[in-house]
């Protein structure tokens, strides 16, 4: 039988707020266990929640870019379940009436091809502590500096019919809130996480089939390897005969298997209902016009303008627009020099090469980019050969100076006046009388020898084509 | 003779003929010897409070003392006291010891009040006849037999026998007015939003709220003005401008309509009860008020609206003793699941456990519609009764409580019967209404209670009309023997 | 409204109370007698009207985002029953 794929991800973004939504915690990671634990994050009898005006407009920013409804009221609303985690025994979280609710995304697939997917909704919730096991023997150790860090959960339509699909949509989300600013996007720590709900069903039937949840997919090598994993499970009981237990799966990248998390077994009844320690959630017209007038180009609309306005190839915008730093780093090179594809090169190429080596952000590359652009003139105005802007840029990465101050130091300007190079070729004509014999014999080959005789007679400053036309005319 | 009030006790002090130190020895006096009867203290905090009176005494040296620089009283131990343990009367927070003040304790020290202790109170505030306490039952000073109502019973109980002048309270269902009917104080619980909850431990978020229980209606208002106004750390604090309540009590009740509330008129009424309110209306009547009588429909449906409401929010607003990060822990709880069952099944009493589950039930799947939403819905119609009430009228007024004091005891194994003792007190709080009780007589010799219900954010009025009648009579004068 | 043992049993389990022998049966009594009590609502006409989570007419206040809480650990666990390395130990969580 054939079966098809569905899935859909819920998405934990933690919002990039100084403070914790409900408290003036910092949110700074890695601090000591427990002392970014205020006494409303450690819910300590009588305290009360005041919610963060930073995650609310980030929210907002998030729902206007995937052009969402942002309720203009919203409810919060407690989750209840006892976690050693969860310190008040409820998540304050949305329920019923979530901030962002529809929306969608497009996203690319590794064929070029593209997709739109549904954005059901995206709530805003308190983040819970850690539980850390490391040598504590047969105990846990309760860490509740996360807890009530600013979470945007964004949860998809199950729109998603294959592993790839699903790992380029947590691609273009954690690309998109990286644009937005309003999440670092660092998966090692945590402030992007992604669970899975993933079921099969034979093809064409329209009933979806018992879904499990995965969880702990923070890579995006490790949503395809589990979901890949979880479905072939899935197939495999269902084609013996079997039937799926909705449950909570853990991926476990090690073993790359996924198991069920005994903890989360039992029947959830969460028993939502309104937090009355938080009042409706209102959003004027204006509030939402000025998040409105925030909202930077995104990355869909810059790709498109970049592959019409530069005529760059798709997979060279993918890298450029990856991120805001980078394309804008392109678009100020593009400007000052003529030739955006020559800037797309050097972007990618040279400046990517250097970045790297010293691992270093766009944002504190050595070379700002008017001075590239500076420098890639020098090549389309013949100044430089490709070699010698190499030598150049390293120099001015090396903090030498700027391109034509470079260029003056080291008198590296190309000759171009061609009674110059006429008397270099003279020269080497006069010295290499064997070779133009052979040459005139009709062994063109030795042509190659004497350019680079010129090449090296000129301190390589010749104009390498000048040289060739000189030569072919004067040996006839 | 009559014992001084807060506002005798306050001039005496400008006058320089008491100290607040004397003050202070004198009610920690009275409470190391009338409390062995009354019960109405978890925790004496006798050093705390010396200290605080001399820090007042030499603050009125230096000239800066206010009102309430000075005055010893007690607070509700529901009320987050830094480096005072809090109870809550569980035994939960047996051993806690909050680092923080409650915004309420905060306000009244800034004013130089001293706070004497805390006093006894129900469980989590669980309760109509202080019964549920882990530390114990308080009793009426009127009949030590009886109780003095709940859940703020121990600070009516200090304030009837004489122990401090006046007290703090929280009021959910009725715990500030029905204690302070049974025993025969002011009682005044304002509006939803008018003072902080930040340190107030929590028993139904949308319904409580922090007041006081004084001698009379002047003293309640000096301590309502320091006590209120908006506070940044709760969500829930309404951001309305603190009249100088003090300065609003003598106004005129001449062409003020107060409404009857038919309802409040029932079979339930004890007799005596309906009696000595009558008798006080006719009081308000001859001070120039018009008495019209008014009918809210819905009323009758309260009682079981409250009774899914406040359980439904404490069965979340107690999920958070666990025995991890505070409070009591079971010792041997050797896992998970050990830790919280065995530690909420130790620290909590019968009565909380039942509102944890009577209100784990109406919020689980399959019966939130049936009864949580419903109950929502029907809260709604409750409060449109009093709005409708309020296009008619400027104060409604009936009785407190059903019947005078209870024999401890009588009603702890019935607990629809002791949930009915809120029948009338229970409608302001689910409209968030300000609402007082004020002694107005005597059955068999104990204490008889009037309700006065304002319009949201109405207290200057409801303390008007309490001082005004308190001007043309004298129960609230009347005290009891000590033992 | 009477309950069932096994209802109390299951609710109790959700609000993790554990319910004594001795106490069930007069639990399981008193909650049917309580619930019993609010069914009253049921027979209320409800059609058309709004649900009412809170008193106040009010909206949500927002916080501007400024930290303004430090580290007080020490003293936040002072109450704290049982704490290893600032954090709060409790029996094996198994996942």
């Amino acid at each position: 039988m054939v079966w098809e794929t569905v899935i859909g991800l819920e998405i934990h973004a933690q919002l990039a707020t100084r403070s914790k939504i409900f408290s003036g915690s910092p949110t700074a990671y890695g601090a000591e266990p427990n002392t970014q634990a205020s006494l409303v994050d450690l819910g300590y009898p009588g305290v009360l929640p005041v919610l963060n005006a930073e995650a609310v407009r980030m929210a907002a920013l998030f729902g206007l870019a995937i052009g969402a409804t942002v309720a203009r009221r919203s409810v919060f609303a407690r989750k209840n379940y006892f976690y050693p985690d969860l310190p008040k025994g409820y998540q304050i979280s949305q329920y019923e009436l979530p901030i962002v609710q529809g929306g969608s995304l497009l996203i690319r697939l590794p064929d070029g091809s593209e997709k739109r997917i549904g954005v059901t909704r995206a709530h805003l919730e308190e983040d819970a502590g850690k539980s850390l096991h490391e040598g504590l023997g047969d105990a846990t150790g309760i860490d509740l500096n996360r807890a009530g860090t600013p979470l945007l959960e964004i949860v998809s339509e199950p729109d998603m019919r294959s592993p790839a699909e699903a790992a380029a949509y947590m691609r273009e989300i954690h690309q998109l809130v990286r644009y937005l600013g309003i999440c670092d996007g660092n998966m090692q720590e945590g402030s992007f996480r992604c669970d899975a709900n993933v079921s099969v069903r034979p093809q064409g039937e329209a009933k979806l089939g018992t879904r499990t949840e995965l969880k702990n997919l923070n890579s995006f090598r490790f949503i395809e390897k589990a979901i890949e994993y979880e479905v072939e499970r899935q197939i495999d009981v269902l084609e013996s005969g079997g039937q799926i237990v909705q449950e909570t799966r853990l991926y476990d990248a090690d073993r790359n298997v996924t198991r069920s998390m005994r903890s989360k077994e039992e029947a959830n009844d969460y028993r939502y209902f309104p937090d009355p320690d938080l009042l409706p959630l209102v959003l004027s017209e204006a509030f939402l016009a000025e998040v409105q007038a925030e909202l930077p180009e995104l990355p869909e609309a810059k790709r498109r303008r970049f592959v019409a306005s530069f005529g760059l190839r798709d997979d060279d915008v993918a890298t450029l627009t990856a991120s805001r730093e980078l394309a804008d780093y392109f678009e100020a090179v593009a400007a000052t020099a003529e030739d955006p594809r020559l800037a797309a090169n050097w972007v990618l190429g040279e400046l990517s090469a250097a970045l790297n080596r010293d691992g270093l952000e766009v944002g504190a590359s050595r070379v700002p980019p008017h001075a590239l652009g500076a420098l890639l003139k020098r090549i389309e105005d013949g100044t430089l050969s490709g070699k010698l802007a190499k030598d150049v840029f390293e120099a001015m990465w090396r903090g030498e100076g700027s391109a034509d101050e470079i260029i003056e130091q080291r008198g590296l300007k190309q000759i171009t006046d061609s009674g110059a190079i006429e008397a270099l070729v003279d020269e080497v004509l006069a010295a290499s009388e064997a070779q133009v014999q052979q040459y005139r014999d009709g062994n063109h080959k030795v042509l190659g020898y004497l350019v680079g005789q010129v090449m090296k007679a000129s301190g390589g400053k010749a104009n390498p084509k000048q040289v060739n036309e000189l030569l072919r005319r004067k040996l006839g | 003779m009559p014992r001084p009030t807060l506002a005798e006790l306050s001039r005496a002090l400008a006058a320089g003929e008491t100290s607040s130190r004397e003050l202070t020895e004198a009610a920690l006096a009275r409470i190391a010897a009338g409390d062995e009867r009354l019960n109405a203290f978890i925790n004496v905090c006798a050093d705390e409070a010396l200290a605080a009176a001399e820090a007042a005494d030499r603050r009125r040296e230096r000239g800066e003392a206010g009102p309430l620089t000075g005055i010893p009283i007690a607070h509700k131990d529901i009320f987050c006291t830094a480096g005072i343990a809090t109870t809550c009367g569980s035994r939960m927070l047996e051993n806690f010891v909050p680092p923080y003040d409650a915004t309420v304790v905060q306000r009244l020290a800034d004013a130089g009040v001293v706070c004497v202790g805390k006093t006894n109170m129900d469980e989590f505030a669980m309760g109509s006849s202080n019964e549920t306490s882990y530390y114990g039952p308080v009793r009426n000073p009127w009949d030590v037999e009886r109780s003095p109502g709940g859940s703020s019973g121990g600070s009516a109980a200090a304030v009837a026998g004489g122990l401090v002048v006046a007290a703090t309270g929280t009021d959910t269902g009725g715990s500030i007015r029905q204690p302070a009917a049974l025993c025969g104080v002011t009682g005044i619980k304002p509006t939803y939003g008018r003072v902080s909850r930040w340190g107030m431990i929590a028993f139904a978020s949308s319904l409580d709220q922090g007041g006081v229980l004084a001698l009379n209606a002047e003293d309640a208002a000096m301590l309502l003005t320091a006590m209120s106004g908006f506070d940044p750390r709760d969500s829930t604090s309404a951001e309305e401008p603190v009249p100088d309540y003090v300065a609003a009590l003598h106004g005129e009740l001449a062409g003020r309509r107060i409404g009857i509330v038919r309802e409040f008129f029932d079979d339930g009424l004890d007799a005596g009860c309906a009696a000595a309110v009558r008798e006080a209306l006719g009081v308000l009547e001859s001070q120039g008020a018009e008495l019209v009588e008014v009918s809210l429909p819905k009323i009758g449906l309260s009682v079981p609206t409250y009774y899914i409401v406040a359980p439904a929010e404490a069965s979340s607003n107690l999920s958070r003793y666990d025995g991890i990060r505070f409070g009591y822990r079971h010792p041997d709880a050797a896992t998970l699941e050990e830790l919280y069952k065995l530690t909420r099944k130790e620290g909590f009493g019968a009565e909380v456990k039942r509102r944890i589950l009577t209100g784990t039930y109406v919020l689980s799947a399959g019966y939130y519609d049936a009864y949580y939403l419903k109950a929502q819905k029907v809260r709604q119609l409750i409060a449109d009764d009093f709005r409708r009430a309020f296009a008619e009228v400027d104060l409604l007024a009936g009785p407190t409580v059903p019947t005078p004091a209870f024999r401890l005891g009588e009603k702890l194994d019935d607990p629809v019967q002791m949930y009915l003792n809120d029948i009338y007190t229970i409608g302001a709080n689910l409209a968030g209404l300000p609402a007082a009780s004020v002694p107005c007589g005597f059955v068999d010799g104990l204490p008889v209670g009037l309700q006065l219900i304002a319009p949201a954010f109405g207290e200057a009025l409801l303390l008007n009309a309490a001082h005004r009648y308190q001007q043309a009579s004298d129960w609230h004068h009347a005290q009891p023997e000590a033992g | 409204m009477a309950l069932s043992r096994q209802d109390v049993e299951h609710i109790a389990d959700l609000a993790r109370l554990e319910i004594g022998d001795d106490e069930i049966a007069d639990m399981v009594a008193k909650l049917s007698q309580i619930l019993g009590m609010v069914a009253e609502l049921g027979a209320a006409d409800t059609s058309g009207v709004e649900p009412m989570a809170h008193p106040l007419e009010m909206a949500q206040r927002l916080r501007p985002d400024e930290v303004t809480e430090s580290d007080h650990r020490e003293l936040y666990q002072q109450n704290a029953p049982d704490v290893v390395d600032g954090l709060y130990r409790v029996p094996k969580v198994i996942e």
